[in-house]
């Protein structure tokens, strides 16, 4: 019994902490209507300011705290709200969910760039050095006391304020109708502020409070956060007091899996993944209407063409056999997730781009892949290729049960939780027995991955494995064009215009979503497998949430319905950041926070670049003598670089040059078009109105 | 009669499109004006250009005189400008009770923003701890009357007041109109259902393509040139 109160006051002592995060999530987003990712990046790094200003300089506990609290939080808040949120108000909420994906990527790399991660930073709880007092048999540090007091103060504070006074309705008016607000006299944009400051206010409060009881590290603490959603979504993202009770649950449920969860090699993650399991049961048991997304703004789909798509392969073969004979050995390990990752990333364009669900986990499914293949195609048989694809995509499948019930960012939370609990404890368990079959993961550690084996021929050079993931990149990207093109694909899309919709004419909803996840999990699983042969050995950390983000952000930014996007994705993600660490070492810490700035850069082109890119490149396409002389340049660089007279930097360098060039003459040679033909009832909507249409018009009229 | 608030020559757009060509227009103190049209004549745009929703690209917007011209929604709001949007012009996840507090900003209490509305409505009162938005059709409206009447506005903006309710409501919440107007309130109203509202109005105002085709008293010959308008002409 003793045992039973002491880990119960640990629990609720904990769950306070998940109450006032949780409580902070919940009033941004009644208050604005964003569901902040980043909300415990946020703490976290509250955290980390904490201990900077008390451990590392020594300031008056005091001071510290109402140097945080009181400034940088709501600082932080403010420049969150302007910079961040505000340019993006006005888009949908998958694109203000994935502004904030961006900031909790940049908020980790920030903190890991400041802090040494290396280095072990422990804080001092409140009031150590008194003795607990005890309630009963059970002994209450300060420390915890305080934080259930605060907890308590936090829930009357918020409660009185939504709903006792006129700053409250304000700021909850705002996310109803934000245009009536303006016309109650009241300012939308001031009583965002006032919720960004709150919010951030207790994110901190709460970071604050957990760091002394966990390793300060900036991803773990970002990531207790997912207790804070489940403590939320029990709340339905809009009741303080429902947070709170979710809160305690939570809480308690942890302490008492420390306590009393059997000792053995296949539990402790189970305890580490409880909040995600939660949080998943939570997005499952709870009314499905109320979890439904808000509003979504849909970007359009454009349709390739088979002569296009033919082209964009054969260019992504080329490309991957030219990179693979410039590239040394180790740049080859380093570049050659460009292809593989870039499949991972093409398995976005149908979920999320077509389909229009959005899914945190991809990159977990790319680490089922791979640690399928890892075990099945040990001696390079290629069936277990097609294996790793098979059960990511039946994993796939299990997801997609869930996501029938919900959608946007609820949809995104479902995920995160998915992915967390395979990084948790899924990929952390040591081998077990099902039905009589070993089943092996990652063995608690690394696991080793060898190439495949084609027509007798074992691929397992560097460049031998890029040319094939390339290849591979290339059938995926005209699978998921001929994907488009056809029925499934416009039955996809007209599924994301409006599941209502697409019901009532006759669709069946659980099976487009279990095939599209599926197609989407098993595109992932490949790309998970040729990642794994690439790198040589795997790991849990390659594939866990966080490293899924910058490829969820670059994706999102390469616009999600163009089938380029692998390509895209996989170049912009590995080429860039890995070529300016090489260029200057000293820069991998604000190299690391680019896909994070480039994701925030959103909001100036919600619909993607990929896009964009290639109209940029088009006249160089369209020129025959500039097309003729790339090549020929191409070709002739190629082969002084295979006869070692110019290095690989040097071949990619003047190749980039020789295009750039080559684009801007074609460009300008290029004759200005003709003004496109306009249908006569856009006159005056897609260009001016002139005067002699009346007389067109009418002359029209009379002839007909 | 002087005007309390006055559109003189405004010109606006939907981005490039010109969907107002010069309009003129005006409401004096306790006068109910009319603004009537077919669809996409610019009802709404003049009306959301009065009330600081919508901007102008040349022209003045005048309120008791002074030059309000590109002020926004919240300072004419405080200025004495009350709208009430299409479509129910209330915070649908806020009680009935928040809704009203919105209206504080004119420095009556939430007490005496609760005692004008419920007298002037008594359902509201039993309402009060309700979501607005669960309310039927009638009542939303009622809230939102109620909360233009609370804030005590000099000018009062209705638009298509009378949409998806049953026409007994309508013909009620008209009636408190023509009361509104009768304490001093220049009223000015967008409606489709002609009827409903030409019965109150002192004054009726056609627009049509973007311009004030005519202007007068609501009399027999302006009700059949709406007619032939919205329904094309015999001639």
């Amino acid at each position: 019994m003793d045992q039973f109160l002491t880990f119960g006051i640990v629990g609720l002592s904990t769950a306070a902490i998940y109450a006032v995060i949780g409580s902070g999530l919940v009033l941004t987003y009644t208050t604005t209507g964003v569901f902040n990712f980043a909300h415990g990046a946020a703490g976290m790094l509250s955290a980390f300011s904490y201990w900077q200003l008390t451990v590392g300089w020594g300031w008056p506990v005091p001071i510290a705290l109402a140097v945080v609290l009181l400034l940088l939080a709501p600082a932080f808040g403010l420049l969150v709200e302007r910079f961040i949120l505000r340019p993006v108000q006005a888009l949908g909420e998958a694109e203000r969910l994935v502004m904030t994906v961006a900031l909790l990527s940049g908020l980790i790399g920030v903190a890991r760039w400041i802090w040494d991660p290396n280095v072990a930073r422990p804080l001092p709880a409140f009031f150590d050095d008194r003795p607990p007092f005890h309630i009963g048999p059970a002994a209450v540090t300060w420390h915890q006391a305080i934080t259930m007091a605060v907890a308590v103060a936090v829930a009357i504070t918020l409660r009185l304020l939504l709903y006792r006074t006129r700053a409250g309705a304000e700021m909850r008016a705002t996310v109803d109708d934000r245009a009536l607000v303006g016309l109650t006299g009241a300012d939308p944009v001031r009583a965002n502020k006032a919720a960004w400051i709150l919010g951030t206010q207790l994110a901190a409060l709460g970071g604050i409070l957990i760091a002394p009881t966990v390793t300060l590290d900036a991803a773990q603490l970002s990531l207790l956060i997912v207790s804070a959603y489940t403590a939320a979504v029990f709340g339905r993202l809009r009741s303080v007091p429902l947070t709170f009770i979710g809160a305690v649950v939570i809480g308690c449920t942890e302490s008492y899996l420390t306590g009393y969860l059997p000792q053995n090699d296949y539990l402790p993650g189970l305890r580490l993944a409880a909040p995600a399991l939660l949080l998943f049961i939570a997005l499952l048991v709870f009314p499905h209407r109320r979890l439904r997304g808000r509003d979504r703004r849909l970007a359009p789909v454009p349709v390739p063409t088979a002569r296009g798509t033919l082209v964009f392969a054969a260019a992504t073969i080329a490309f991957g056999v030219v990179l693979a004979s410039v590239l040394g050995e180790a740049d080859l390990i380093t570049y050659g997730p460009i292809f593989s990752l870039g499949i991972v990333a093409l398995s976005y364009v149908p979920l999320t781009g077509y389909a229009g669900q959005i899914s945190l986990c991809q990159l977990s499914m790319a680490g089922i892949g791979a640690v399928v293949w890892a075990h099945f195609g040990a001696h390079g048989q290629l069936w277990a290729l097609g294996l790793a694809v098979l059960v990511a995509a039946v994993a796939g499948a299990l997801i997609a049960l869930p996501a029938l019930r919900l959608s946007g960012v609820y949809l995104a939370l479902g995920t995160a939780a998915f992915a967390v609990v395979l990084d948790r404890w899924i990929f952390t368990l040591p081998a077990f027995h099902v039905l009589g079959v070993e089943v092996a993961l990652f063995d608690q550690g690394s696991v080793e991955v060898t190439g495949p084996s084609l027509f007798g021929l074992r691929l397992d050079s560097g460049e031998e494995l890029m040319v094939l993931a390339a290849v591979c990149l290339a059938l995926a990207s005209v699978l998921v064009a001929a994907l488009r093109r056809g029925r499934f694909g416009r039955r996809l899309i007209a599924l994301r215009d409006s599941e209502a919709a697409y019901a009532t004419l006759g669709g069946n909803l659980l099976f487009a979503k279990v095939l599209v996840f599926s197609l989407a999990s098993g595109i992932a699983g490949l790309g998970g497998a040729l990642y794994g042969m690439q790198q040589r050995a795997i790991t849990p950390d390659q594939f866990n949430l966080i490293a899924g983000l910058p490829l969820f952000l670059v994706a999102v930014i390469g616009g999600l319905g163009a089938v380029g996007n692998g390509l895209f994705t996989g170049t912009a993600l590995i080429g860039p950041t890995n070529a300016l660490i090489t260029l200057a070492p000293s820069l991998q810490n604000p190299v690391a926070l680019l896909p994070a700035l480039a994701g925030m850069g959103l909001g100036k082109n919600p619909d993607g670049i990929a896009a964009h890119f290639r109209h940029q490149w088009e006249p160089l396409g369209r020129d025959r003598i500039a097309r003729t002389a790339l090549l020929a340049w191409l070709a002739t660089a190629w082969l002084l670089r295979l006869g070692d007279l110019i290095d690989g930097w040097t071949f990619l360098g003047g190749a980039l040059v020789v295009a750039v060039a080559l684009r801007t003459w074609a460009s300008a040679r290029q004759a200005p078009a003709a003004e496109p033909e306009i249908p006569v009832e856009w006159w005056g909507v897609r260009r001016d109105w002139r005067p002699e249409d009346e007389e067109v018009l009418a002359r029209g009229v009379a002839a007909s | 009669m002087n005007a309390l608030l006055e559109l003189r020559g405004i010109r606006a757009a939907h981005e490039r499109i010109t969907v107002l060509h010069g309009v003129d227009l005006s409401v004096a103190a306790g006068e109910v004006v009319a603004l009537l049209g077919p669809n996409g004549a610019g009802k709404t745009t003049t009306l959301r250009i009065a009330a600081g929703v919508h901007p102008v690209d040349s022209g003045q917007l005048l309120l008791g005189g002074r030059d309000m011209t590109g002020a926004v929604a919240r300072d004419l709001a405080r200025a004495g400008v009350c709208m009430i949007p299409e479509g129910r012009g209330v915070f649908p996840n806020l009680s009935v009770r928040d809704n009203l507090l919105m209206m504080t900003y004119t420095g009556r209490t939430r007490a005496e923003i609760e005692d004008i509305a419920y007298t002037r409505f008594p359902a509201l009162a039993r309402r009060a701890s309700q979501p607005a938005g669960t309310m039927s059709g009638g009542e939303q409206q009622m809230l939102a009357l109620a909360r233009g009447l609370a804030t005590d506005p000099a000018v009062l903006l209705l638009d298509e007041l009378s949409m998806g309710l049953a026409p007994l409501v309508v013909a009620r919440l008209y009636e408190q109109v023509a009361e509104i107007a009768r304490q001093g309130v220049a009223v000015l109203v967008v409606e489709q259902f002609a009827a409903a509202v030409l019965d109150i109005a002192d004054r009726a105002a056609v627009l049509v393509r973007g311009r004030v085709e005519r202007q007068g008293h609501p009399d027999d010959g302006l009700r059949a040139e709406l007619s032939a308008l919205y329904l094309g002409s015999s001639a």
